[in-house]
């Protein structure tokens, strides 16, 4: 049952205009995701995660945005795919939840409506029903008095409140998609790993697929089944959660576990990955994109253009230098990572 | 939202009751007395102290005050030294063409201001937007008085189209042909009011419906699958409108302000021509009641705005 492919994107590219010209903030992106199974996205801020997202979603301005490649959603190519096409798929087949619960919500319409207008459009049944069916809905999110919040405002709910009413619209019609865009941010803590229960329910019980972009590679280990690491627009690499974590090759990848204490492993120290992720307009035109933040690696090492290696079955990583790759204390160790 | 109200009406009285003491010390420091123009000049100071005695001018501010309140509640304002009428008199009628005409130019002016606004801000940056960004730059710049005086002397002398006096034509007979010519002399002083009140709303609608567009509430409602007219009707329009409702009380100062300029402007017999007049005949208890009337209509203004919002804002209840 697990193997049934939802979404497949091939060789996405989303590039934006500005100031009359266009660049990618989403470059030859590969990814497949089925049903039951999550996808995580991690990479840092600006790396592209919520461009793909919307990309996915169509919510881009096609006047301010030029998007390429091909996403197969259940046979349907999304690229290019008329507005009107697109709005039967959006909310019903693909759910999405977005990462600022606070301003997702219209601030002038109770909860029952915002969860209701999504059935509006993609069900026939009874307002009677409707209602019946947010009121299970909330229930479903864990809220306690689920009739007194349907009438509520969103002003008059907590963060965490909000971003279950958010997940129920996502989920409304059961899509078969899920794209949560860090559904936990903006959240607490307690409230993170409540949002995170509610988000797995839902998939036991809907079978959804569901890509799961975060920053948090502790959610990370915890629920996906596959992760694509992204750094500037890219996918460095793509693997099992296990291949992920337990045999991290690419050098953005080992950094960004080195950067979290209990899961690094090879080094006791907090790791910083120097610098930031280029701007659009700085992105470089050719060349590799993170040599810049890793400047103790020789430039004989880097690739000129980088592409996706097979490692293992299903495990990509982008160029083959990573077999080379050392952080400055490992020096001496260069010879055992090669071993790897 | 009933407590909201009722609290605002609350606030609303020492509003009112400051208002009053203000405008009565005002008054009170006006120069001369109350009966110089109402008594044989020949009088003597023993008999004006005589009358200031029994009108009870020698008590203290407070009990004169309270006199004054009183006859405010009897409906009583004085007389008026310039007509010799009482001024309640005298305002009523010209309250009414004030009225008619204020009524008129708001309503042209949201006739016109919401359909402009709604449209440039939905098609932000094309043709029409450029040219209603362009007419609100260029009214903006115009001081009102300007436009009023070009568009009388284009319309009005030089094409001959509306007349350019008066709330009313003198032949005008039967009902009909009154309430024609009424109408009639309010259309251009009416229009060219509208025109100077649009700019701010389109600019306000405008920006708010750009905002709109790009919330992430618009976003989340593209991501249900609403068709974008719908999420233009159900969100965007909606949201947008509504500090604009809140608009059409505080709308009132304007048009107070606007009639003063417009009727002097159009010789229109209102409130504000008879404002202009009274201040140069300093006809100080004309003044004096216009003044208390045009700050209980700002007061009332500022209410109705706060009732508005309350009604279509939730954010602002207060439950
Ligand atoms: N509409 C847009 N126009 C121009 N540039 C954009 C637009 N949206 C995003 N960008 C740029 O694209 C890059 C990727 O942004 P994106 O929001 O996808 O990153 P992200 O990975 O989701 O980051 P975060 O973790 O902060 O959410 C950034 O450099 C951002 O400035
Ligand atoms: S060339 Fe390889 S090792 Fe060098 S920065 Fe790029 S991906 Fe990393
Ligand atoms: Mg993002």
């Amino acid at each position: 049952m697990a193997t049934e492919k939802i979404l497949d994107v091939r060789d996405v590219s989303t590039a934006f205009k500005i100031d009359g010209h266009f660049y990618d903030a989403v470059t030859h992106v590969n990814l497949q995701i089925k049903k039951d199974e999550i996808l995580a996205i991690v990479g840092e801020s600006g790396c592209g995660k919520s461009t793909l997202a919307t990309t996915i979603m169509g919510l881009h301005d096609p006047a301010e945005t030029k998007i390429s490649g091909e996403i197969d959603f259940e046979g349907t190519n999304l690229v290019g795919l008329p507005e009107d096409k697109y709005n039967k798929i959006r909310g019903a087949k693909i759910g999405m939840i977005f990462q600022d619960p606070l301003s997702s919500l219209n601030p002038l319409k109770r909860v029952e409506d915002q969860i209701k207008e999504v059935m509006d459009y993609h069900t026939d049944l009874s307002s009677e029903k409707k209602h019946a069916r947010v009121i299970e809905l909330l229930s479903q999110m864990g809220i306690v008095n689920p009739e007194r919040t349907a009438h509520q405002f969103p002003h008059e709910l907590s963060g965490g409140m909000r971003q279950r009413v958010v997940i129920a619209i996502a989920i409304a019609c059961k899509p078969d998609l899920l794209i949560a865009d860090e559904p936990t941010t903006a959240l607490d803590v307690t409230i993170q790993a409540q949002i995170l229960d509610v988000l797995l329910n839902i998939q036991k019980e809907n079978h959804a697929g569901i890509v799961l972009i975060t920053h948090d590679l502790g959610v990370v280990a915890q629920t996906a089944d596959k992760v694509a690491v992204m750094y500037a627009g890219q996918i460095v690499e793509y693997g099992s959660t296990k291949q992920i974590f337990k045999t991290p090759k690419h050098p953005y990848t080992r950094s960004l576990l080195r950067s979290i204490p209990q899961l690094g492993g090879e080094s006791d120290d907090l790791y910083v990955i120097s610098g930031n992720v280029p701007s659009l307009q700085k992105m470089p035109a050719s060349g590799d994109r993170f040599a810049s933040r890793i400047p103790w690696i020789p430039a004989s090492d880097h690739e000129k253009n980088p592409q996706m290696h097979e490692v293992s079955s299903g495990h990509l990583v982008r160029c083959t230098c990573y077999k080379s790759f050392y952080f400055p204390d490992q020096k001496k160790k260069k010879v055992a990572n090669e071993l790897n | 939202m009933w407590k909201t109200i009722l609290r605002r009406i609350l606030i609303m009285i020492p509003e009112i009751i400051i208002l009053s003491i203000i405008v009565f010390l005002l008054a009170k420091a006006m120069p001369g007395d109350p009966f110089t123009g109402s008594i044989n000049p020949r009088a003597g100071v023993a008999q004006i102290h005589h009358l200031m005695e029994v009108n009870g001018l020698y008590d203290p501010w407070y009990q004169q005050y309270w006199n004054w309140v009183v006859h405010l509640f009897h409906g009583n304002l004085g007389e008026s030294y310039q007509y010799n009428e009482p001024v309640t008199r005298i305002i009523g009628q010209r309250a009414v063409n004030t009225l008619w005409l204020s009524l008129f130019t708001v309503v042209l002016t949201y006739l016109i201001a919401l359909p402009m606004g709604i449209y440039a801000g939905r098609h932000e940056g094309k043709l029409p937007d450029t040219v209603i960004r362009f007419y609100t730059y260029v009214t903006y710049c115009i001081p009102f008085f300007v436009i009023l005086v070009l568009g009388i002397w284009i319309f009005g002398y030089v094409l001959g189209w509306f007349p350019t006096t008066g709330s009313v034509s003198p032949t005008a007979n039967g009902t009909f042909a009154t309430i024609g010519s009424r109408f009639y002399h309010m259309l251009l002083p009416g229009i060219l009011g509208a025109l100077f009140g649009t700019v701010n709303i389109v600019q306000y609608l405008r920006s708010e419906v750009v905002d709109a567009k790009s919330s992430d509430y618009v976003r989340t409602a593209r991501a249900k699958g609403v068709p974008i007219n719908d999420i233009y009707r159900h969100h965007i329009f909606r949201n947008s409108l509504l500090p604009i409702a809140a608009f059409a009380g505080y709308s009132i100062t304007g048009l107070l302000n606007g009639a003063i300029f417009t009727e002097s402007v159009f010789s229109y017999p209102g409130m504000g021509l008879l404002f202009v007049n009274s201040i140069s005949y300093r006809d100080y208890t004309v003044i004096t009641a216009l003044v208390l009337l045009f700050g209980i209509l700002n007061i009332f203004g500022t209410l109705l705005s706060d009732i508005i919002l309350s009604i279509v804002d939730p954010r602002i209840r207060i439950e």
